[in-house]
């Protein structure tokens, strides 16, 4: 068996490697920017009875197309991607073939009633200042809104009747309603140009007649529409629950009962980087052991004197039983203090 | 409950190493047992593993405390030590302040330790070190930070405050409600 084996083998490396040179009477046309390869030899005749024969000289054609597809590409100048140790890649040039739009050209969108009837004017849009000078207020106010300049009409107490009106018109109420119907129309042609397609919430308003993946559309888009873009939106009844955010992970915690040892391992390594970067304060401590032998040194020089004077000034705004509880302590802090001041003098 | 994170681990350990300095790795790893840390609702809990075993049985939300509680999380991801603590801190504790018979009462009501009522010092405390407050037959009543460094202590006037107040045994009675 292993004898058979290794003849196959042995006869499998004599053969000669698969030819990549081919034979075509018309060269073929190449756009190597969209890694084309158009052949326009006449193809195999292929008889209908034939079955098998057919699969397999279309895979030969496929394979020698290709074939010289791939020899093109390897003529092309070529670079390593991402350093000097990416892989080889070739740099294609300019596709040439120009293909065919997957989706068709977006419809323009039908004038509103205003843009229409400008364009019909000739009115243009001009740029408007947004404070006015109020000469009443001497002031720069707002065109409109709050404080704006001129006072706010609604607000007027006197209006005048004017020349050519009934003189038992109520003006208060015709201006109120003259406002009220302004406001409607306003809203009204608002609505009719939704309709017509002009304003960008098309397909977002109710119409009789609509797709179920409009529909699903609209409700997406009034889901978002909320202060916090939709992230506290209840769903509806019938709405299936939200798909899972994919792609942010939930915060993960070690197990609770985990491995105990690991965990302590952890958190001495934590310690020990903690502990290291020990010395920050190292400018307080040299400062105040130098205050210290300062002291020492003033200490020993004037003797107990100047330090029992320091003590009774101590003592004095804290009241009479200064000297009876201080020269216990503060001597016994002094005392000891001294005492252990050349021990750390020979430390250091 | 949970185990600590990694940040949460850090910000426990850098507030107990002030007051115990390297001693913390004597709480971790102890000869006698092994302790961990978990934290509940916010709490951090000081528990052996025998106990946690047996905690693990209640639900979560009917379960108050476990352990010794070292302390708390706040809302801004701050550890801020409680009394609770002290019985593993004062052991430990690296630097110590003695206070007077006649200014224990006042610490114990919550207030800072005046120079009228220090007692001792440890040498070479720094200023705004963390420090473990003794009475004068050493029993620990709570702990602070110590507002002047030994060689100011000296030098201040009586009324100057020397230890700020941070936590004393009186607040097993004063905070009753919130601790656990």
């Amino acid at each position: 068996m292993a004898a058979l084996c290794v003849e196959e083998l042995l006869a499998r490396a004599e053969q000669p490697h698969r030819s990549v040179a081919v034979e075509k009477e018309l060269e073929l046309e190449f756009d190597l920017g969209n890694l084309l390869a158009l052949d326009r030899n006449m193809p195999p005749s292929m008889p209908r009875a034939a079955g098998a024969q057919r699969e397999s000289r279309l895979r030969s054609l496929a394979r020698d197309n290709t074939q010289l597809l791939v020899a093109q590409l390897w003529g092309l100048p070529a670079g390593r991607a991402e350093g000097a140790t990416g892989p080889l890649v070739a740099q294609l040039p300019e596709p040439s073939y120009r293909l065919p739009r997957e989706k068709p050209l977006p419809r323009p969108r039908p004038p509103t009633r205003w843009e229409q009837f400008a364009r019909l004017k000739g009115i243009r849009r001009r740029k408007r200042t947004s404070l006015v000078w109020d000469e009443a207020a001497k002031q720069w106010r707002r065109r409109w809104g709050y404080e704006r300049a001129g006072g706010d009409p609604a607000r007027d107490w006197l209006i005048e009747v004017p020349a050519g009106a009934d003189p038992n018109e109520d003006q208060f109420a015709k201006r109120l309603r003259e406002k009220r119907e302004k406001v409607a129309r306003n809203e009204f042609n608002r609505l009719r140009n939704i309709a017509r397609g002009a304003l960008p919430g098309r397909g977002l308003h109710p119409t009789g007649q609509q797709s179920r993946a409009e529909l699903g559309r609209a409700t997406q888009v009034a889901r978002v529409s909320t202060a916090s873009l939709g992230r506290f939106q209840p769903r509806l009844p019938k709405e299936p629950p939200a798909p899972p955010p994919r792609g942010g992970r939930k915060r993960h915690f070690e197990p609770l009962l985990g491995d105990l040892a690991a965990e302590r391992r952890r958190q001495l390594e934590l310690l020990r980087g903690l502990g290291s970067k020990k010395p920050p304060l190292d400018l307080t401590r040299a400062v105040n052991k130098q205050l210290r032998e300062e002291d020492a040194q003033a200490a020993a020089g004037k003797g107990r004197k100047r330090g029992q004077r320091g003590k009774r000034g101590r003592q004095r705004p804290g009241g009479g039983k200064g000297p009876a509880g201080g020269k216990g302590k503060k001597g016994g802090i002094r005392r000891r203090q001294q005492q252990q001041r050349p021990a750390g003098r020979k430390r250091s | 409950m949970r185990p600590l994170t990694q940040e949460e681990t850090r910000a426990l350990f850098e507030k107990l190493a002030k007051y115990i300095g390297e001693n913390i790795q004597l709480l971790v790893d102890r000869p006698d047992g092994s302790y961990c840390f978990r934290l509940h609702k916010d709490r951090v809990y000081y528990v052996s593993e025998r106990i946690l075993k047996v905690a693990t049985s209640i639900p979560g939300d009917k379960l108050v405390a476990l352990g010794t509680c070292f302390g708390k999380f706040t809302k801004t991801g701050k550890f801020r030590l409680h009394v609770t603590a002290l019985d593993y801190l004062a052991p430990y504790a690296k630097y110590k302040v003695w206070v007077k018979p006649g200014a224990e009462q006042s610490f114990l009501y919550g207030n800072h330790v005046l120079k009228s009522g220090l007692g001792r010092i440890t040498e070479n405390t720094a200023q705004y070190q963390g420090v473990v407050v003794y009475s004068m037959a050493d029993v620990p009543l709570g702990f602070g930070v110590a507002a002047k460094s030994t060689q100011d202590c000296r030098k201040v006037d009586p009324m100057a405050i020397v230890v700020f107040h941070q936590a004393d045994v009186g607040e097993y009675v004063r905070h009753e409600d919130t601790l656990t």
